[in-house]
């Protein structure tokens, strides 16, 4: 489904910095579009702080991997590419960890596992395999930026929606009076897959809609 | 038979593409490799006092009125204040006075979903559990997760009662968990509906790890007492 999208707005004029950067966010949003990366969107989108934290740091490990892919994009052989862009995104996802640790230990404990999980999420290989071992390194950071926010934007939807409904909170602060019964279903794995599909149901009426117009 | 002209030219080119192949994955290893350890190195000293930070923050919630701590490690008979590399700890709080008020110890079992670790605050005067704190546990959120939140479940960890029989060998009542309601004596804990097996896997802990630990302390108490 990337493959055709991004093909399909590469075929037109050459598209501006501006427009890869739209395209992520948007039109080719990465989970409410591409569906890619489901493991943490549905994984660590329970409350808006775990929902937002992770999203940066995909997006961070993102950003990082396409420019180091996109300036070596000469240096490295296509046999060895896909081993290439691995070690190069476990790389970062490394860092990323350390960094995370350093930052809040209470934040490490939230994300857990996903961290490392970050190595094996389809939207950082398919960026660099579709789009940053082919452009330049500008064009790379714009995409990676792009795709990066909506990436945390789409979790950010996923995360606060399931933590007001399943917790009663909003980062933490109590939204309702004491006594509220909350809907726990939604902190659950189950609440997860109730929220993605509410979500792609909108931004597909939404996108039908423009369609028709 | 000599290999002729062009299948000569064909393995002048595959070996430099395999030179090729070689020298990217070697050079990005050896990048990768280089940021990894710059970054390892530069978080490192944050990293642990925050860890440190973290358990000592546990250590006050778990004996109230403690001001400074000590770690103490057990070597088999006796206590030793711990050195760097030390197992087997306890962790001794006194107050602004230098007076004991309790002792933290770790513990750790099976939950429903994971390993449970948490931490219990001991006061050997009165012979009770006083603090109780979670340090790490990934049960299921909204249900298994309220061993960390109810209110009414950590108040059994104000006075639980861990008494020693007379010659300080033996917890006289294991610390069990009961179903909700139904805590009668002072070495129950009362359980939680909806989290059963969790609030259950604290009282297996507790009553494990209270079973060789509160003896050795007792025992030791002097000890640690002075501090030394």
């Amino acid at each position: 489904m990337s493959e055709v999208t991004s093909h399909s707005t590469e075929a037109k004029v050459a598209p501006s910095s501006t427009d890869e950067f739209i395209k992520g966010l948007w039109r080719e949003n990465p989970v409410f579009v591409q569906v890619l990366g489901m493991c943490p969107v549905l994984a660590v989108s329970n409350t808006a702080e775990n929902a937002l934290a992770m999203g940066l740091a995909t997006a961070f490990v993102l950003l990082m991997s396409n420019i180091l892919v996109s300036s070596l994009q000469n240096f490295i052989p296509k046999q060895v590419r896909i081993a290439s862009y691995i070690l190069i995104i476990a790389t970062f996802v490394t860092i990323t960890d350390y960094t995370i640790q350093a930052i809040s230990v209470e934040l490490h404990k939230s994300l857990g596992a996903f961290i490392s999980l970050i190595v094996v999420n389809c939207l950082i290989l398919s960026r660099a395999e579709a789009f940053a071992s082919k452009n330049t390194v500008g064009k790379s950071i714009m995409d990676a930026l792009g795709m990066g926010g909506g990436f945390v934007f789409a979790l950010f939807c996923l995360g606060a929606v399931r933590e007001v409904m399943g917790n009663g909170t909003f980062f933490g602060l109590s939204l309702f009076p004491e006594g509220f019964q909350s809907w726990i279903v939604m902190i659950l794995p189950a609440g997860g897959f109730f929220t993605l599909a509410a979500w792609l149901l909108i931004f597909n009426l939404l996108q039908q809609k423009k369609s028709k117009q | 038979m000599e290999p002729s002209k062009m299948e000569q030219e064909q393995a002048i080119l595959t070996s430099r593409d395999n030179f090729k192949m070689l020298r990217a994955m070697v050079g990005i290893s050896a990048l990768c490799g280089f940021l990894i350890v710059l970054t390892y190195e530069g978080t490192l000293p944050r990293v642990e006092r925050l860890r440190a930070e973290a358990l000592e923050k546990a250590i006050f919630r778990v004996i109230p009125g403690t001001s400074t701590t000590e770690a103490f490690a057990f070597d088999g008979s006796t206590f030793t204040k711990a050195g760097d590399n030390a197992t087997d700890i306890v962790y001794v709080g006194y107050d602004d006075l230098g007076n004991l008020k309790g002792v933290a110890i770790e513990a750790s079992g099976q939950g429903y979903a994971d390993i449970i670790k948490i931490l219990y605050g001991y006061n050997p005067e009165k012979q009770h559990i006083i603090g109780f704190y979670v340090l790490e546990t990934k049960e299921t959120p909204g249900l298994g997760d309220k061993i960390e939140k109810d209110k009414d479940f950590l108040a059994n960890f104000s006075a639980l009662d861990v008494s020693l029989s007379d010659d300080l060998e033996k917890i006289v009542n294991k610390v069990v968990t009961v179903k909700q309601g139904t805590k009668q004596n002072p070495w129950e804990i009362d359980g939680i509906t909806g989290a059963t097996i969790s609030s259950r896997a604290i009282g297996n802990i507790i009553g494990e790890s209270t079973l060789t630990w509160i003896p050795r302390i007792k025992k030791n108490l002097e000890k640690m007492k002075r501090n030394e």
